[in-house]
């Protein structure tokens, strides 16, 4: 049996109490989860992302037994999460990006050894696991340093060595890089990377910064709403969501009137008609550069990459109707945005941050807070 | 895999270990919170005595009797509040994520959150009820036969394993209500100054209630009558007395069930 995540039909409901009228409220149940269909096997890394409120760490939840369903099936491990609980603790491992499994008043050593006695673990498999974290994520400075006093990016660090040292055969992370700056982040990420490597532990990842699911996940999962709207590779989503690789071309005069090009058409005219961006849809990059060369004189030609950022965020924007945030003709044919402009410092900056995608109107994951 | 039960219980030892370690790392404040623990028993005792400077006879019961259900509440609230009182914060652990935490781990939650948080402090205030208890039954008379030996030691247990109860169930009722504090507060300190004087002293529905109702007549009233040997004032027979450890199993099976009811429908926080 390889299938390590497997959930039909997955709901997670939650009643909240609304004001309606000055002292009136009434009971309104919002669904977080939705009907979540989701297998995962073993070895995979799988990127799980979504806007705030989308359902993400209501699901992570549920997989690990901490809420339990209102409908739906879930194995985890070939375990029911919330039924077996202390049993599939054993199997897997947790970072909370925001929650500590770590004992706030001893040095981090000590937590570890503590673990070690949670989690029964051998005293030869902890070692030989705490000196490969150790190793691996820079450890040694602060362990005898008590975790209040640790910075977020040691302290983890030592969340994730946490997690791993019962050597769990799935391992799930809910924004483990939030808040780390740029050194911990690299840290983290190669960290992951090299356990994904390795091949035998499930990695299920729930991040706002895209950059992890790149580095790390060759599989992405989007949910909103509570459903999955996408679920495929990366490459999957740029095809389904129409995003091109573009062609910029910068010319030494400008064009009284852009050349029109088989397969690949005009998305942007800037620095007045100086620069020409085509998106490339059935024509290749030489084609593009064929046709201009033919009637302009080239000063520069850049080939832009698909940005993820750029799509997701175009995915959050529309999410109720994936249909129509899958039109090519639709948002990707109307003003670009984005990867259009790659002289700025980042291809991504005119881009809307998924974290200030609108939400507002969804079953919001805040419903859970009570 | 196979769960070693040995290994269990060497997890929940070193939870209380590292507890310790933690709550002894300031000498000093430890032990002024070891000396301040015994005060609030302290005053309990103290009301009493006033109480009998006024009046020789309280509900039907003299000094020394009364003292015998001093003692015994005090012991077994005291004992109840160092095990299992810290779980009034449990509004706390869902805020901090600490229920979360404690969730993810291959054992079980409510012993966890008690371990973690174990407040040695009160060691002392347990010891001082288990003092009192001591000298009221010594200086009480009491006709010794086994039964009653047996019953010196079985009724502060049962009376520990009762207030439990009523703490955990209480505090389960913050799964849903955030607020419920007070009420809360109203079982357990409530309950702890009912059992301190006979419940004839108590009247109408507010008695029915609290003594039979919750059961607290079971923690130091009906106990204290079948070691000293008195009729019940209230015409209930005398093998009342010995119904307190079932009374106990009763609460503490209720108070499961509500826990893990609780524990189903605990909604998380946020991300």
């Amino acid at each position: 049996m390889t299938e390590v995540i497997s959930a039909r039909g997955l709901r997670k409901e939650f009643t909240v109490r609304v004001k309606a009228g000055r002292l009136r409220r009434v009971t309104q149940v919002r669904a977080a989860v939705d009907g979540l269909d989701l297998r995962v096997e073993r070895g995979e890394m799988l990127g799980y992302i979504g806007p705030n409120g989308a359902g993400k760490s209501t699901t992570l939840k549920m997989l690990t037994g901490v809420l339990t369903p209102t409908a739906g099936d879930v194995r985890v491990c070939g375990l029911r999460p919330v039924a077996q609980r202390t049993r599939l603790a054993l199997r897997i491992g947790v970072v909370f990006g925001q929650r500590s499994q770590l004992w706030w008043d001893l040095p981090l050593r000590e937590s570890f050894d503590l673990l070690r006695h949670v989690y029964r673990v051998p005293a030869a498999e902890h070692a030989a696991r705490l000196r490969r974290c150790r190793a691996l994520l820079d450890l040694d400075g602060f362990l005898a340093v008590p975790v209040r006093q640790l910075s977020l990016g040691q302290r983890m660090r030592g969340e994730l060595t946490a997690a791993l040292l019962h050597g769990p055969e799935v391992l799930f992370l809910d924004e483990p890089t939030i808040g780390l700056d740029v050194v911990s982040r690299q840290a983290v990420r190669g960290f992951l990377a090299e356990l994904g490597r390795a091949g035998d532990t499930t990695l299920v990842l729930t991040t706002h910064d895209l950059a992890d699911i790149e580095r790390l996940c060759r599989r992405l999962v989007v949910v909103d709403h509570g459903r999955i709207v996408h679920d495929g590779t990366i490459a999957d989503l740029h095809r389904r969501y129409g995003s091109r690789r573009l062609v910029v071309a910068d010319l030494d005069v400008p064009l009284p009137q852009p050349p029109v090009l088989p397969g690949a058409p005009l998305r942007q005219v800037a620095a007045d008609g100086h620069r020409l961006v085509y998106a490339l849809e059935s024509a290749g990059v030489a084609d593009v550069v064929a046709g201009l060369a033919g009637v302009a004189s080239l000063r520069d030609v850049a080939v832009v990459e698909p940005d993820i950022e750029e799509v997701v965020a175009r995915l959050y924007r529309s999410p109720a109707d994936p249909a129509q945030a899958a039109d090519p003709a639709g948002p990707a044919s109307a003003q670009v945005a984005g990867p259009a402009d790659p002289v700025g410092p980042s291809p991504t900056q005119a881009a809307d941050p998924p974290e200030s995608a609108p939400t507002a109107g969804g079953p919001a994951e805040t419903a859970a807070t009570g | 895999m196979a769960d070693r039960p040995g290994g269990t219980l060497a997890a929940y030892r070193a939870l209380l270990g590292a507890q310790a370690r933690s709550q002894t790392a300031y000498r000093v404040s430890f032990v002024v919170d070891l000396v301040g623990n015994v005060g609030a028993t302290v005053f309990d005792v103290l009301t009493v005595l006033v109480l009998f400077g006024v009046t020789r006879e309280l509900g039907g019961f003299t000094l020394r009797e009364t003292l015998v259900m001093v003692g015994l509440s005090a012991c077994a609230f005291a004992t109840a509040d160092l095990l299992v009182g810290n779980i009034e914060r449990i509004p706390r652990y869902v805020r901090t994520g600490t229920l979360d935490a404690v969730l993810l781990r291959p054992l079980g939650a409510l012993p966890q959150l008690l371990l973690m948080d174990l407040p040695l402090r009160k060691v002392s205030r347990a010891l001082f009820g288990l003092a009192v208890w001591v000298v009221a039954v010594a200086s009480a008379d009491v006709d010794w036969t086994p039964g009653r030996a047996l019953l010196v030691v079985v009724a502060p247990l049962a009376g520990v394993v009762f207030f439990g109860s009523i703490f955990v169930a209480a505090a389960t009722v913050s799964f849903f209500w955030i607020e419920s504090g007070e009420l809360a507060n109203s079982l357990t300190y409530g309950g702890r100054d009912f059992t301190s004087y006979p419940v004839t002293v108590y009247g109408g529905w507010f008695r029915g209630l609290f003594a039979y109702g919750l059961g607290f007549a079971f923690v130091s009233y009906h106990p204290a009558l079948a070691l000293l040997g008195r009729a019940d004032p209230l015409g209930l027979p005398a093998w009342v007395g010995w119904a307190a450890p079932g009374v106990a199993l009763v609460a503490a099976a209720a108070a499961a069930l509500a826990w893990r009811f609780g524990i189903r429908h605990y909604r998380s926080t946020g991300s």
